[in-house]
């Protein structure tokens, strides 16, 4: 018994059959959604679906199902977990009203933080389309979402970032020249996160192994992720792997995370699994999600709904599992569902809000691959935009250059660019830390320290003498 | 006066690991951002990768060399996918998923001459078409030899080239060549490092609609990457699980490298750096 939605502008009149596509043509234009065939038809029809949608109550989305309950678990999770208690204070807001209390100073903070288990993706992705960027921001901004596990991420004024040191024969050297190269630049107090190039057990238990010892020696207040499939994850638990986070990426709908290869049982069992461990010192957040809009396109398993209100779906996936961290990889899935550093951006500053909003720690890679019309000077502005907004934390790869993932995000440098520019630290454990080992000269004023610092002075004399590739 | 100002552009002196690595590392600072020349280097690198997308399979050379090499009776099958040119591809992954009406005739006429494989191989152009030119013989070359050494039977399919494809075009092809397996080489995104990455997708019991979670992936095959020799015998293990547990994707894991861990003190040795030496 879906409703049917109707305006006249002048002399035209529009209808939109579904809540769902009223939605899609809401959407701020973007590749994924003209792919899918849902995207409006014009900008006037894009602009009047905007209007019906502010005049819209937000109770709609707890009425009426995008993806019936019955065919989605994650619509029934959704659903389930809404607490009517926290929605209270907003309940009788339209969309359009919902835009104006969250910018409005009755909007603070606190207020966010108390409404947020009230809100369901849904209302988050509704608002967001009558949002524009600097909207986006400054709600975001608003939002804390902080989490820890050896050391504390999302304080206010900081910036944290995943150091990346990728290699597309998991070389072990290769890997270990990047990691010392990113910790000599500042960065990895979100995680040292490693995508296997080989996704296999063994392999994974290899590179935890490696970044356990690293962390170990040189006692870093940080923790180390293999970028491997969750059961896989599970697997090198049951051997005694030293797991500090379990990886997955997730979409919005049950089939999206079915295709992944994967159920909400099988990411309750793994949080289960690491929290057993007992490795995270300040705090107990054990998962780090990757998403990003057109995934669940990709798979075939979006029900109809535009890419962006999918994507949202996900951080209901994500705040289930109290995650460390969540990161939408904004610009890697292609032009085919965000073509350009403009749809990109927009992308990139929606999920963060959206995230934010419902209470997940987000970061963003900020990042394009080379077949999106897109560059480096588009990336620095969405790093520079995120920044203020005060997103979580962003990626950290040596030159932007992923050479095994084959795509560009940010690197060592941009990180340090951010923070200087804007004013942002470390996470305060890993601020410390940086400042004891003599990276920086002077942390507060993001002075690095221009000569090597003693501890790796040291390690670069046990370089094996010929190069090696051992996989 | 200024006691010792910092040198405009800061070195790296552990710019040497760049022996051991081709990522861009010790690239030195000026403040904390990237001197001119490493930000020119990056400009250029991404220039190339832009032109390799764009870069076209040449299909006629690669038929040719694949049927001389092998000594084919017949030249490989060439199809191409319902996207018609390199921008309708980029925009309409759907589109590269089928093969076209001229194209599925032919497969047909070519699968109704034949008796069940349990291999089809299927090179795609993918989004590097370099990737597939250069690797697609010597991998071949080097899958084959596993094939010989092995005690089972592998007939295979009639070898097809796709242009304008994805991955799940595999799919279609499989299924009209009744095959057991289908083995998709298509070109990988190309990195600034890497414009000529080959990627192998193995799909048990291959039928049009299969999702990712069906399919087994080795990624990077490349001279500079993983290697030929290597990257088949990988792929012949999986294949071999395959056809024994009559399945493949997540189900199926990637036992290849199993046989390196032989308990905590050989785990240990692996991850030995110089970071972790002392």
């Amino acid at each position: 018994m879906a409703q049917t939605f109707h305006s006249t502008v002048g002399s035209r009149h529009y209808r939109f059959k579904s809540l769902a596509e009223l939605m899609a043509k809401a959407t701020p234009a973007r590749s994924g959604d003209r792919l899918a065939g849902v995207i409006a038809e014009s900008a006037e029809e894009r602009v009047v679906a905007q209007m019906v949608l502010a005049e819209l109550p937000l109770t709609i989305f707890l009425n009426e199902a995008l993806i019936p309950y019955e065919q989605d678990e994650i619509t029934r999770l959704i659903i389930d977990d809404h607490d009517a208690e926290a929605f209270a204070s907003i309940r009788h807001l339209t969309v359009g009203d919902f835009r104006n209390w969250l910018l409005s100073d009755q909007a603070t903070s606190e207020a966010l933080t108390a409404v947020r288990s009230g809100i369901t993706p849904e209302m988050a992705a509704a608002v967001s389309k009558l949002m524009r960027n600097q909207d986006l921001i400054l709600v975001g901004k608003k939002c804390r979402v902080t989490t820890a596990f050896r050391n504390t991420i999302g304080l206010p004024g900081r910036l944290s970032t995943r150091l990346q040191p990728n290699h597309p024969t998991d070389d072990v050297t290769g890997i270990a020249a990047s990691i010392l190269d990113g910790l000599l630049y500042g960065s990895g107090d979100a995680v040292i996160g490693i995508n296997p190039a080989t996704d296999n057990v063994a392999q994974s238990v290899k590179l935890m192994r490696l970044m356990d010892d690293v962390i170990q020696k040189y006692q870093i207040p940080t923790q180390s992720c293999v970028l491997t499939h969750v059961t896989n994850t599970l697997e090198a638990i049951e051997q005694g792997a030293p797991v500090d986070l379990v990886f997955q990426s997730i979409g919005g709908t049950e089939a999206t995370n079915r295709s992944f290869g994967f159920d909400l049982s099988t990411l309750a069992e793994a949080e289960a699994a690491a929290q057993s461990l007992n490795r995270g010192t300040v705090g107990r957040n054990v998962m780090y999600f990757e998403t990003g809009q057109g995934s669940s396109l990709s798979a075939d398993a979006h029900h109809g709904l535009d890419q962006q209100t999918c994507e949202a779906r996900a951080y209901a996936v994500a705040r289930k599992f109290s995650p460390l961290l969540v990161n939408t990889v904004v610009g890697f899935i292609g032009p085919e569902y965000l073509f350009d550093g403009k749809e990109i951006t927009r992308a990139g500053l929606e999920d963060h809000f959206c995230g934010k909003l419902l209470g997940v720690p987000m970061g963003c890679d900020v990042c394009y691959t080379n077949h999106a019309e897109a560059d480096q000077n588009d990336m620095d502005n969405l790093l520079t935009l995120l920044g203020v907004a005060g997103c979580n934390f962003v990626m950290g790869i040596p030159g932007s250059d992923d050479i095994m993932l084959n795509y560009q995000t940010t690197s060592f440098h941009d990180a340090l660019y951010a923070r200087r520019v804007l004013g942002l630290k470390a996470a305060p454990e890993f601020e410390r830390w940086l400042a004891e080992m003599q990276i920086f000269k002077d942390v507060q004023t993001h002075r690095l320290n221009d000569q090597l610092p003693a501890a790796f002075a040291n390690s670069l004399s046990y370089l094996p003498k010929e190069p090696r590739h051992d996989a | 006066m200024t006691p010792n100002p910092s040198p405009i552009v800061v070195e790296n002196p552990w710019e040497k690991l760049r022996a051991f690595t081709d990522a861009r590392i010790g690239l030195g600072r000026a403040g904390v951002s990237l001197p001119t020349s490493k930000l020119l280097e990056f400009q250029l690198a991404h220039a190339q990768a832009q032109d390799a997308v764009h870069f076209p399979l040449e299909v006629d050379r690669l038929a040719n060399q694949l049927q001389e090499a092998f000594a084919l009776e017949e030249a490989p099958l060439r199809l191409h996918s319902q996207a018609e040119d390199r921008a309708m591809y980029l925009q309409r992954p759907d589109l590269g998923r089928r093969l076209n009406d001229g194209s599925k005739e032919r497969l047909q006429a070519s699968a109704a001459s034949q008796s069940r494989a349990a291999l089809a191989v299927v090179m795609v152009d993918g989004l590097s078409a370099l990737a597939v030119q250069q690797n697609s013989l010597p991998f071949l070359k080097a899958l084959y030899q596993q094939f010989e050494q092995d005690a089972a039977e592998w007939p295979l399919a009639p070898l097809t080239i796709v242009e304008q494809g994805r991955v799940a075009i595999g799919d279609e092809i499989g299924a009209l060549f009744n095959a057991d397996a289908v083995l998709v080489m298509i070109g990988e995104r190309p990195g600034l490092s890497s414009p000529d990455s080959l990627g192998l997708y193995m799909t048990w019991a291959p039928k049009p609609g299969l999702k990712d979670d069906r399919r087994n992936c080795i990624s990077n095959v490349r001279p500079a990457g993983l290697q030929m020799a290597e990257a088949a015998r990988r792929l012949f293990l999986l294949l071999k699980e395959a056809r024994q547990e009559k399945l493949s994707g997540v189900k199926l894991k990637d036992r290849s490298e199993d046989n390196v861990l032989e308990g905590d003190a050989a785990a240990t040795d692996l991850t030995q750096n110089f970071l972790v030496a002392d």
